[in-house]
């Protein structure tokens, strides 16, 4: 787990999972790590799993209910089949989308990592700041900004449009590009974080070794730098793939109705029809679907830093 | 010529990481254009169209100008420096109980500090709802500062367990040689080494905070506790004002000179050390 996040310091901090010997003073006195632990288990315990395991409950409340006459729990599991039949393209759409902006950002994040920290030099920290730069403004207005650039009249419509890649009524708003395109620079930062982090302990002198050993540049970089980097691109792959499959800001300002993804649907569902078995029942099979391919992904990678 | 290739294929890679960089910038520089335009209704606030770009001071003179919007943004400050303070202090316990001791439970704690960060934001959203529903807990400013600690928890806890992790165990046993109390030595040893960590972590814990609209979202109800991030969400029906543009860059400059100032002074500092050494 500790690799999935960079430090301040940039070292990633696979280090020490084992814990040290305490002192002696200190080893008889066995609750002192329960009372460090206890405040903030105890607020994760009730506000995080507590309110999962009652998510899943109201994803079996009889829907006949509403919020005015309250609900009924009787194991009605046909809520997820009744979910799954009405919103199932929205469901893999969104597992698509999230793929496509994975394998964007990871093309986009793996050189931007790479010049970084390998090619930086004395200018690491600053570019590194320039990756977090974003998150200096808001998520919001970030995404709005795209809308922007994207717009009908705007200038990436007009030179598509001169150019003739994009027909006189031709429009990038509203379409599976946008959306994908406000994803993966929304989350790119979340790619290139634990790249960098696993690109900046590589030994450089193990490439150069690879050199001396008569391997080009592409066949050192597949069997040097790619597999030393692998917990960063497990780490980023995750970091990118969770967020954008569940995000529904992206969807809902730069998307149309063809572009929906299911975190629209959950937010509307809850909010709006106030449908909660429904909408329940689509978070769950939503948190359910990334867990598994989680564990899945992270054990055939193999990398066990990770988890 | 061939000095031109060798050059290119030097510097390639960087060449490219400085255009994926410069990319990350674009749409900030547009907030930025954006800031110092008169949108002719609020419905263009978001229209980028050099044909009818109306330069103004106005959004930046005026930035409160637009009803709400400084409130809100208020709101969002008072909310990011509760989250903290208590995220922080939580999550730096458990870090410590994690990296020095040893205890039953250990994979469980690991666990449920993983969870949340592997759990899609909406369904955290969804789910605080359901239990604050359940509860008939009133939602605004508790139920807002409850779902923040509790996602700002676990990313405190990896910041600050990586700082600890790397500090070397035997300078306690050497404090304590020195007679130092338990106490002593971790008030006066380690706790100013593991300080830049926790430090880094409560910066994290602001800025998740701050920025949080998914999960605010669902906690917020009716209450009209509306931060920074829901009353742009708020305005999207009857068209955002231009202010938002002058505080978002206003934003952006404000921590970006932060940041580099510190930079510059880690720099400097770095400099005089190996000068002096």
């Amino acid at each position: 787990m500790a690799a999935l996040l960079p430090t301040a310091s940039g070292t990633g901090a696979v280090a020490a999972e084992v814990p040290v010997e305490p002192p002696a003073g200190m080893r008889r006195r066995r609750w002192i790590p329960y009372a460090l632990l206890a405040p903030g288990l105890l607020w994760l315990a009730v506000f995080f799993a507590y309110p999962v395991v009652q998510l899943f409950m109201a994803s079996l409340w009889n829907p006949a209910g509403s919020v005015e006459t309250g609900y009924v729990f009787d194991w009605s599991w046909s809520n997820y089949a009744d979910a799954w039949q009405m919103f199932h393209v929205q469901f893999l759409r969104s597992l698509w989308y999230a793929l496509i902006t994975t394998a964007v950002c990871l093309l986009l994040g793996y050189p931007l990592a790479y010049a970084i920290a390998v090619k930086g030099g004395r200018w690491k920290n600053l570019m590194l700041v320039g990756v977090i730069a974003p998150f200096f403004t808001s998520y919001l207005v970030r995404t709005y900004s795209w809308k922007a650039i994207l717009s009908d009249s705007g200038p990436v419509v007009d030179f598509l449009k001169w150019a003739h890649l994009l027909g006189p009524d031709g429009r990038l708003l509203a379409t599976e590009f946008a959306v994908i395109a406000g994803l993966v620079y929304n989350f790119l930062p979340f790619m290139v974080l634990p790249l960098y982090a696993s690109l900046d302990k590589l030994d450089v002198r193990l490439l150069e070794a690879a050199r001396d050993l008569y391997h080009g540049p592409v066949r050192s970089f597949l069997r040097v730098t790619l597999p030393l980097s692998l917990p960063g691109v497990v780490a980023g792959t995750l970091l990118t793939f969770i967020p954008a499959a569940g995000d529904y800001v992206n969807a809902n300002l730069l998307g149309g109705p063809n572009t929906q993804m299911i975190g629209s649907v959950i937010q509307s569902r809850f909010l709006v029809v106030n449908d909660y078995p429904i909408a329940s029942a689509l978070s769950v099979m939503l948190m359910v679907t990334i867990l598994v391919l989680v564990t899945v992904y992270v054990s055939t990678a193999g990398t066990d830093e990770v988890v | 010529m061939h000095a031109l290739w060798r050059w290119i294929a030097d510097k390639w890679v960087l060449l490219v990481g400085l255009l994926i960089l410069l990319y990350l910038f674009v749409p900030i520089a547009v907030v930025l254009l954006l800031s110092f335009n008169q949108p002719g209704s609020r419905n263009t606030t978001y229209v980028l169209d050099f044909q009818t770009f109306d330069f103004t001071w106005n959004n930046w003179t005026d930035i409160c100008g637009a009803a709400g919007i400084c409130d809100s943004l208020m709101r969002s400050i008072y909310i990011g420096f509760g989250a903290t303070l208590i995220s922080t202090i939580l999550g730096t316990l458990i870090s410590f109980a994690l990296v020095r001791y040893r205890f039953l439970g250990r994979s469980g704690t690991n666990t449920l500090i993983f969870l949340p960060m592997a759990t899609p934001e909406i369904v955290m959203g969804t789910s605080l709802l359901t239990l604050f529903i359940g509860w008939q807990v009133p939602l605004g400013f508790l139920t807002i500062l409850i779902a923040h600690v509790m996602f700002c928890i676990s990313f405190v806890v990896v910041t600050v367990k990586a700082r600890l992790a790397g500090l070397d165990p035997r300078l306690q046993e050497a404090a304590m040689d020195l007679y130092a109390t338990p106490w002593q030595a971790f008030r006066l040893v380690i706790l100013p080494l593991v300080l830049p960590g926790i430090v880094a972590a409560a910066l994290l814990a602001f800025s998740l905070s701050f920025d949080d609209f998914i999960i605010t979202n669902f906690v917020t109800g009716t209450s009209g506790y509306e931060t920074f991030p829901m009353f742009i969400w708020g305005s999207n029906l009857r068209g955002i004002p231009p202010q938002v543009n002058a505080i978002a860059s206003a934003m952006f400059l404000i921590s970006f000179a932060f940041v580099i100032a510190g930079q510059l002074r880690n720099r400097r500092r770095s400099a005089r050390r190996a000068a002096t050494s």
